[in-house]
Order: C-alpha cells, then sequence, then structure tokens
C-alpha cells in the first residue's frame, strides 16, 4: 500500500525528465516509422485521388501538340509539365492523377465486391454445411486452381469490355480466399458458443450472422480486406498493360505504363512515373496490412 | 416454490426418447460400422414449475436429452412433447417462436456471451427478437429490472462480458434466459464451471428467481450435490438410460440402484461422521457404443449375478421411485411395469 | 495411401469437369457458338457442319454431352485469323512457352529456396533483413514494371542483350530473369519461415543437444521437412508463372502462347481463347494434382494411410 501512495508524490519529479522523451519513443513503438511513412503515402494518394484536379496542372485528356514527349523538371523540362508530357502533348502529372484516381477507385470497388461475395459464400457454407459446402468449396478449389488473369482475358475476350464489367469483374479476384476465411471463422465461432446462444434466444439467422458473427470477425476480414486491395491494383494494371483493361480515354496506372513502353528509349519519364506510382502504392498497402495483422490478429498466417 | 397442481397436464413429456449417431470405429474406409447409443429409449415427465435433476458421469447422455429437448437435435425414436405439441427440430420459424417458452443456461458464460456487445444489450436481445412491438425504452427498463433481479449493478450496464467475473457472467445468462418469462429452462451444467464459493450464490439465485417467476427446469449435473439443493426429483442416467429415478432425499439416502450407491458414495458427505464404506467402481468407464448386453451397468457392478449378463432389467415405478435394476426389483418387491403417473410425481416438491 | 491418391484425382477431375463447364457457359453466354468459333466470315457450309457436328438443334443437356465430346477429340475450332485449327495455332506456341517457364521455375526455385533457407539460418542477421526486404519487391512490384525496368537498364541503357524478340537463346535472358525474380522472392518468403517452423521443432532441437553436427542437423533434418510445406506452393508457382508469361511474353515480344492469348483476347479470336483457356486448365489441375500426389508420398503421416491435412 505504501508503494502506491508513494507513487503518485514521486511521480512529477520523474515525469519531468522523463516524459517527454518516453512519450516520443512511446509514440514511435505503437507507430512505427515506416507504417507512418506508409500511411502518409496512402492518405496523399487518396487526397489526390479525390482533390487532384486542384492540383493538376492541365486536363489529362488536352493535347499540347507543340510539346510533346517534353521532359520533366530535372531532365530539362520547366514547371508547365512538372512530369514531363507523353507522345501526344498531354501532361503526365495530370494523368497521373487521373489513373490513380480510376486504379484506387477500381481496386477499392473490387476489394469490396470480392469481400461481400467472399463473406456472403463463406457464410451460406458455414451455415447451411452439407452439400451446400461441399458446392462452394469446389468452387473456392475450382477458382483458386485457375490463375486468375487468365479467367480475367477469358471472360473480357467472351464478353467485351467495359468500365463497369472490368471492376466487376475485378471483384471477382481474392473472393475464395475471403470465402475460405469467413467461412472458417463461422464455423469456429458456431463452436465458441456465443453464436449458438443467439440462436438459442430465437436469434434469426440473419440477426445471428449479422449482428453477432460478423462484427466478432471483421478484424479478421478487414486485415485480409487490406492484403487483397494491392494484389487487385496489381492486376488491374497488369491488365490495362495488356491493353485489355480501362480503354481509352480513360487512363489507369498499368494503361499509362502500356502506352509509354513505346518511349522507354526517348521518353522514360511517361512510364517511370505510374511504375513509381503503383510499386510505392501497393508497398505501402502491403506494410500497412502485415502491420494491422500484427496487431489485430496474430493468428492469421 | 409449489408447482402449479391445477394444471395436472405436463409441461414436458419425453416417451421412448432416443439418440443414436452411426460411428465408424477405428481403422480408415476398412473400420466397422457402429451406432452411438447417446440417449437409448428414456420416459419422463416435467410438471409445470418442476425441477427435474439429471444426474450422471460425463458421456452418460445429458447432455444429449438437453439437446433433444430443446429441439437442437431429431430423436432417433421417440419424441419430445412441450404443453402437448411436439417440439419442433428444423430450427424454423416455429422452433424461434417456441424460444419464447424455453430457454437455456450454459456451462461456460463467458462462451456464451457476445465479447462484443456490452451486457444490457445482450440481457435485452430476447426482447428485441421477440417483442418488436416494445419501444427502446421500455426495453432498457426491462433489461435494467433483469440486471437487478439477478443481482447486477445498473452501473454495470455498459460493461462488456470479459469485464466482469465469472459468477456475473452467468448472471448475465441467466438474466437474458429469463428475460422473457419462460416456462421451461434447460440449465446444463450451470455452475460447474464456477468457483465453489460462488457456486453456492448462483445456486440460491436461481433458487430465488424460480420460487419468484415459477418456472420449470431440467436441471442438469455431476454433481449430486448441486441437484440436491435444486431439484425437486432426480433421475441417474447411465449409458443413455434413465436407472432410477425419486426424489432427492431418497436417492440420495437410499439409492436403490447400485451404480446410485456407487455415485452416492463416491460424493463428499457433509457429515464427516456419517461416512459410508466408499464403493470403488470395477473396469473402464463404459463405452457407448459398444454398451454391453443384458444390463448396461453389469461389467462394473459389484453385485451383479447371471441374469444382469442376459436380460436387460425395465424401469419399474413404485409410487415416485423408479428403479432398472433385477435385484433391486426382486428384493423391493413393490415395483411394477406401469405408464408414468404424471399426476404423482408432482408431488414431489414437497 | 491409395484412398488419398484416389481422393486428390476424384478432386481433379471434378475440377476440370468444373473448367469445361464454365467454357461452355460463357460460350453459350455469348450467342451463337458457331459464329463464335468459325467467325463471321466462314462459308454456310462450314456452320452447316459445325451446328450438325456439335448438335446445336438439340437440348442443350444433349450439346453439354457433345461439347464434352468434341473437347476431347480435340475439337476446338478454328482460329479467326487464319482458319487453321485452334489446337494447332496454339500447338506450336507451347515449345516457346515452355523454353521461357521451365528455366524460370528452375532458377525461382534455386534462387528462392537459396535465399529462404540463408535467410532462416542467419535470423535476424542483416542478410535476413536483407533478403527480406528485396524479396518484398516481389509482392509490390508487378511483373511489367520489373521486366521493363530490366529492359531499360540491359537493352536500352548497356546495349548488352536484345529487347525483344526470339531469334537466340539470349533473347530468352531477359524474360527468364523477369520471370524468376519475382518467383524467386514469394518461395524466399515461403522457405523461411517453413525453415523456421521447422528449427523450432523439439527434434531439432534434440538432435543439436545430442551432438550431432549442425551440418547434418539442417541437411538431414531440416532441410527434408522444410520441404514438405514448399512443395506446397510449386503448384502456385506454376499458375503464377502462366500468368507471369502473359505480360512478361508480351513486353519482350516473345512469340509464345501468353503473346497469343493477348492477341487472341483483344483480336476476340474466341476459338483460340477457348483453346488456351482449357490448355491452362488442365495444366493447372494436373499440376496440383502432382504436387498433391508428391506430397501424399513424401508426408510419412500420409504415406501411413491417414486422412489429409486440411490445406
Amino acid at each position: 500500500m505504501t508503494e502506491t501512495s508513494s507513487a503518485p508524490a514521486s511521480a512529477p519529479v520523474s515525469a519531468s525528465v522523463f516524459t517527454p522523451k518516453s512519450r516520443v519513443r512511446a509514440f514511435f513503438e505503437a507507430w512505427p516509422p515506416l507504417i507512418l511513412l506508409a500511411l502518409a503515402w496512402i492518405a496523399a494518394m487518396l487526397l489526390l485521388a479525390a482533390f487532384g484536379d486542384l492540383v493538376a496542372p492541365a486536363d489529362y485528356m488536352a493535347m499540347d501538340l507543340r510539346a510533346r514527349l517534353a521532359p520533366p523538371v530535372g531532365m530539362g523540362g520547366d514547371w508547365a509539365h512538372p512530369l514531363g508530357t507523353d507522345e501526344l502533348g498531354r501532361d503526365v502529372l495530370s494523368r497521373l492523377i487521373a489513373s490513380i484516381r480510376i486504379s484506387l477507385t477500381i481496386a477499392f470497388l473490387a476489394t469490396l465486391v470480392s469481400a461481400v461475395l467472399g463473406v456472403s459464400l463463406g457464410f451460406l457454407a458455414a451455415y447451411f454445411r452439407g452439400k451446400a459446402e461441399q458446392a462452394i468449396l469446389m468452387l473456392v478449389d475450382a477458382q483458386a486452381a485457375m490463375p486468375f488473369m487468365i479467367i480475367a482475358l477469358a471472360v473480357l475476350a467472351f464478353l467485351g469490355n467495359s468500365l463497369t464489367l472490368f471492376t466487376l469483374l475485378m471483384g471477382f479476384y481474392g473472393w475464395e480466399r475471403i470465402a475460405r476465411i469467413a467461412r472458417g471463422l463461422a464455423i469456429a465461432a458456431q463452436e465458441q458458443g456465443y453464436a449458438s446462444a443467439a440462436r438459442d434466444l430465437g436469434a434469426s439467422p440473419w440477426r445471428v450472422y449479422g449482428r453477432h458473427i460478423l462484427p466478432n470477425i471483421a478484424s479478421t476480414l478487414l486485415v485480409s480486406m487490406t492484403l487483397n486491395f494491392p494484389e487487385v491494383i496489381l492486376l488491374e494494371s497488369g491488365l490495362s498493360f495488356l491493353g485489355l483493361g480501362v480503354q481509352p480515354p480513360e487512363t489507369s496506372l498499368g494503361a499509362m505504363v502500356g502506352y509509354g513502353r513505346d518511349y522507354i528509349q526517348s521518353a522514360p519519364w511517361i512510364m517511370l512515373a505510374p511504375s513509381a506510382a503503383i510499386v510505392l502504392t501497393t508497398l505501402c498497402i502491403s506494410l500497412i496490412g502485415d502491420w494491422l495483422r500484427d496487431i489485430l490478429d496474430p493468428t492469421l498466417s | 416454490m409449489s408447482p402449479d397442481l391445477a394444471s395436472s397436464e405436463p409441461l414436458l413429456t419425453a416417451r421412448g426418447l432416443a439418440r443414436h449417431y452411426g460411428v465408424r470405429l477405428p481403422g480408415g474406409l476398412m473400420g466397422r460400422r457402429a451406432t452411438l447409443k447417446a440417449v437409448d429409449g428414456i420416459d419422463f415427465d416435467l410438471a409445470r414449475g418442476e425441477i427435474l435433476g439429471l444426474v450422471g458421469e460425463s458421456g452418460c447422455g445429458k447432455s444429449t436429452t438437453a439437446k433433444l429437448v430443446l429441439g437442437h437435435v431429431a430423436p432417433s425414436a421417440g419424441e419430445v412433447r412441450f404443453d402437448g405439441a411436439p417440439v419442433p427440430v428444423d430450427h424454423g420459424g416455429d422452433w424461434r417462436r417456441l424460444r419464447r417458452r424455453m430457454q437455456m443456461i450454459y456451462q461456460d458464460p463467458l462462451g456464451a456471451l457476445d465479447r462484443r456487445l456490452p451486457i444490457a444489450a445482450q440481457i435485452a436481445e430476447p426482447l428485441q427478437i421477440h417483442r418488436p412491438d416494445l419501444s427502446r425504452a421500455d426495453r432498457g427498463a426491462r433489461a435494467a429490472e433483469l440486471m437487478r433481479a439477478v443481482g447486477l449493478r445498473p452501473d454495470q450496464a455498459a460493461r462488456y462480458p470479459h469485464e466482469l467475473s465469472g459468477g456475473q457472467r452467468q448472471r448475465v445468462v441467466i438474466a437474458r434466459a429469463l428475460a422473457l418469462d419462460p416456462e421451461l429452462l434447460v440449465c446444463d451444467e450451470p455452475v460447474s464451471a464456477l468457483d465453489v464459493s460462488v457456486q453456492a450464490q448462483v445456486l440460491n439465485l436461481l433458487e430465488d428467481l424460480r420460487a419468484r417467476t415459477g418456472f420449470a427446469a431440467l436441471f442438469i449435473s455431476h454433481d449430486l450435490k448441486v441437484v440436491r439443493q435444486m431439484a425437486d426429483r432426480v433421475a441417474v442416467m447411465y449409458l443413455g438410460r434413465i436407472v432410477e429415478e425419486g426424489s432427492p432425499e431418497e436417492v440420495l439416502h437410499r439409492p436403490l440402484h447400485p451404480y446410485t450407491q456407487a455415485l452416492v458414495s463416491a460424493a463428499p458427505s457433509p457429515h464427516a461422521g456419517r461416512r459410508r464404506a466408499r464403493i470403488v467402481l470395477r473396469g473402464d468407464p463404459p463405452n457407448p457404443v459398444e454398451a454391453p448386453a443384458g444390463c448396461s451397468f453389469h461389467p462394473r457392478c459389484p453385485v451383479a449375478v447371471a441374469r444382469c449378463r442376459t436380460e436387460r432389467p425395465p424401469l419399474l415405478r413404485e409410487g415416485r421411485r423408479a428403479v432398472a435394476c433385477h435385484l433391486a426389483q426382486a428384493a423391493g418387491g413393490g415395483f411394477a411395469p406401469a405408464p408414468l403417473p404424471s399426476a404423482a410425481v408432482s408431488g414431489a416438491a414437497a | 495411401m491409395v484412398s488419398y491418391a484416389l481422393s486428390r484425382i476424384g478432386r481433379a477431375a471434378i475440377t476440370l469437369l468444373l473448367i469445361v463447364t464454365a467454357a461452355f457457359v460463357i460460350l453459350r453466354l455469348t450467342g451463337d457458338p458457331a459464329i463464335i468459333i468459325l467467325g463471321p466470315d466462314a462459308p454456310p457450309a462450314a456452320y452447316e457442319a459445325f451446328r450438325r457436328n456439335w448438335g446445336l438443334d438439340e437440348p442443350i443437356l444433349v450439346q453439354y454431352l457433345a461439347y464434352f465430346g468434341a473437347v476431347a477429340e480435340g475439337d476446338l475450332g478454328r482460329s479467326m485469323r487464319d482458319g487453321r485449327d485452334a489446337i494447332e495455332v496454339v500447338g506450336e506456341r507451347i515449345p516457346l512457352t515452355l523454353a521461357l517457364t521451365l528455366p524460370a521455375l528452375a532458377f525461382n526455385l534455386a534462387l528462392g529456396l537459396g535465399a529462404g533457407v540463408a535467410a532462416a539460418l542467419n535470423r535476424n542477421s542483416w542478410i535476413d533483413r536483407a533478403i527480406m526486404a528485396v524479396s518484398v519487391m516481389g509482392f509490390t512490384v508487378p511483373s511489367f514494371v520489373m521486366g521493363l525496368t530490366l529492359s531499360l537498364i540491359f537493352a536500352v541503357k548497356l546495349r548488352w542483350l536484345p529487347a525483344g524478340g526470339a531469334e537466340s537463346w539470349e533473347h530468352a535472358i531477359l524474360p527468364v530473369v523477369t520471370m524468376g525474380l519475382i518467383g524467386a522472392a514469394i518461395i524466399a518468403r515461403f522457405t523461411r519461415s517453413a525453415m523456421l517452423e521447422v528449427l523450432g521443432q523439439p527434434y531439432i532441437r534434440t538432435a543439436s543437444a545430442k551432438g550431432v553436427p549442425w551440418r547434418r542437423v539442417i541437411l538431414g533434418h531440416a532441410l527434408p521437412n522444410a520441404a514438405i510445406p514448399t512443395l506446397t506452393i510449386i503448384g502456385f508457382m506454376v499458375g503464377s508463372l502462366v500468368a507471369g508469361a502473359v505480360v512478361v511474353e508480351s513486353i519482350f515480344s516473345w512469340p509464345g502462347v501468353g503473346r497469343l492469348l493477348v492477341s487472341a483476347v483483344a483480336n476476340r479470336d474466341l476459338a483460340v481463347v477457348q483453346t488456351i483457356l482449357l490448355l491452362i486448365g488442365f495444366t493447372m489441375v494436373l499440376a496440383n494434382l502432382a504436387v498433391d500426389l508428391a506430397y501424399g508420398w513424401i508426408d510419412p503421416r500420409l504415406r501411413a494411410g491417414r486422412a489429409a491435412p486440411a490445406k
């Protein structure tokens, strides 16, 4: 008891010396510098996607034929086109901002679609068990057995391309992993008792799954969604790079690299700026995802 | 305390109730198929307001009986009737509506609670499900009233399950189960996960609440002492069957079946001076997959005779007692193969 | 073991069935298969023959079965571009794709296993940190960025290697290295964690405590046991190599199946797309089956005939 009563008295003395430093240390232990940088980058990307038009020097489709293939600042260019221009004299920075917006939007919507799809099918499998579960697991296995890139190419070949269809198609990426996780967690939840206890109260399946199981497994699902997000960006940019994803006049990060590659010799900046944006964005989201996983859910491998 | 004698119709009846599971004995694909008889043909009645204790070792079919009563699993044979109607087993709309009238209390209260919801929300959840007519304020008031009734403080309403002690959590589960004034509570080992000091508090609370609200209960425990405090009538189960039944005092002080005698002798007695000689059971604990022929207790029975190995003793009744043992029936004399006298049963609480 | 193998073969067969069914459904969704497969400019007699051959006037279930028959006979329609059998068009590209993917697989196994084991054995040292930091790139650098960067450095700036084409073995270096580096990063991460897990097992600590030389502990006990989980991602690697080949062949103008697929999709040459889809599907299923069977053969727990572990 004497220890606890004496502690407050001595605390202010030591606090004046040590508190500022230890607070700083505690802050960086909770928020590693690398994670802060990653978060800052993602925040910058989101701000650019939302308000980029205010920063963009020009309209991303506007051509300036007198200033074709102008180099960026630092390679002999001027501030009229900070990142240079492309083969049609379009401002690379403005196109980059437009590309970031469309790539992030597609990745976000697609991740949402795949989460909804995966969670629904995972829950259906966990709820019905038996034959329905076997059928869903068979779909999961078949999807996992086939590289998604190939499926996507085949669908695009057969059904044609539009931005809506393309976004939806990206939404089919990764659903099988989320379904597997959701099913496993839901089955575990049922065995844990709170879910079956809720059922014993007379709760409908909607209520058991929506109000009890979903909030309990949300953090794990959130982590796997975060890890899905950069993969969707890579997939989308890969297809757009091949000219089979986002179609002109719209642009995306991958499409910019794809069209810039013809000028790799004369104007490498067209392709380097979007490449750097892809790599940094996926890297940052992966880092954040790993960090979230360590914090929220150490059991997820 | 006294059960509702005005209605002679029992609240719950089980007739020929059985639950068998197909299992495969070890040996991969070549393994032999076998049947696990978790519950193997039991009959009992439960009057309104009565508490029937179900005792036995783990694996004797107590918990399966609870699941059958609640309609969690379908019986392989026989049926359960609640208030005259068969209990549905499909988890559909009728099954869910019946939860207004029958609720359950679990062995592990922490597992049975949602760790993401404050306890007041969980106590009010049955009202939210079954009484959409109540306003939010009414539900809150009712939850507060329930918390008071089970001895939780109003300031604990916003707490989460992990912030409470084991006994407090079980109080939350009890409050939630009683939110809709159910007629039947199924309590599956409700205090066996709690500290001994807390056990008594929770049992006293249950007795209290029962006196106030008059619910009937199927009270499952391996602990004879607990059952004696709570139950009006005790049934002893062995390998999926009821082997003895009677008032707690009779069953505990004058056990007829050799298995009950062994159980009673193994239980710590409150009267140290009157300690009986302890009967140690021979042989392995029973395996419900390969139940022996004849009386299923005979391999471990200290007094078994030749007849026990070949002929299964029926559960015979004499008044409020019933026993399934050739020797006890021969000695007691009066046991007769009679149908369940459900009216006679309800006098047990006196 | 036999029942394990049978169940794996059964599952592979079901997956094949699903893939063929999916191809059939997608084909039917798009309209008249005769026009799709033969193209709009084929002579009417060809349509007639095609419809008769595939029984397009029969009920859908009969058509479905007929489709299986056609797939089994290798009748997958004709390429829109030059009217040749789609299976022939695809078939002549296969050796070129194998010429990239097989060396790439060897490359990423050698590099990935080596780096992963080195990282695990030097856990938390700068070697480990450096290998893991570089391997993050494998997850975040898309293959087209990797390929173009290598091309920019070694073909455009240094002029050491050709930037595209398939005239000599030198043309294969950049594509193989691009695919190999990305795969190696994934294998390195996986091998490292498999190895660390094995090194933490009691039998390893027992072996080293008994005085078995460390080299023998690693070679005799740790590596074989770490190889078992690593084997399971080979199937996944085949998939990522196939997907990688599509992009890498396009970057380096390598006339393999991947580049054919891209141009077939762009030109909507559906008979060719369908053929490649089925080809890759069959390859993937067979690769996964081979991995599963090898897994069952190596893992003594499965050899003893117990149930398969959940993947």
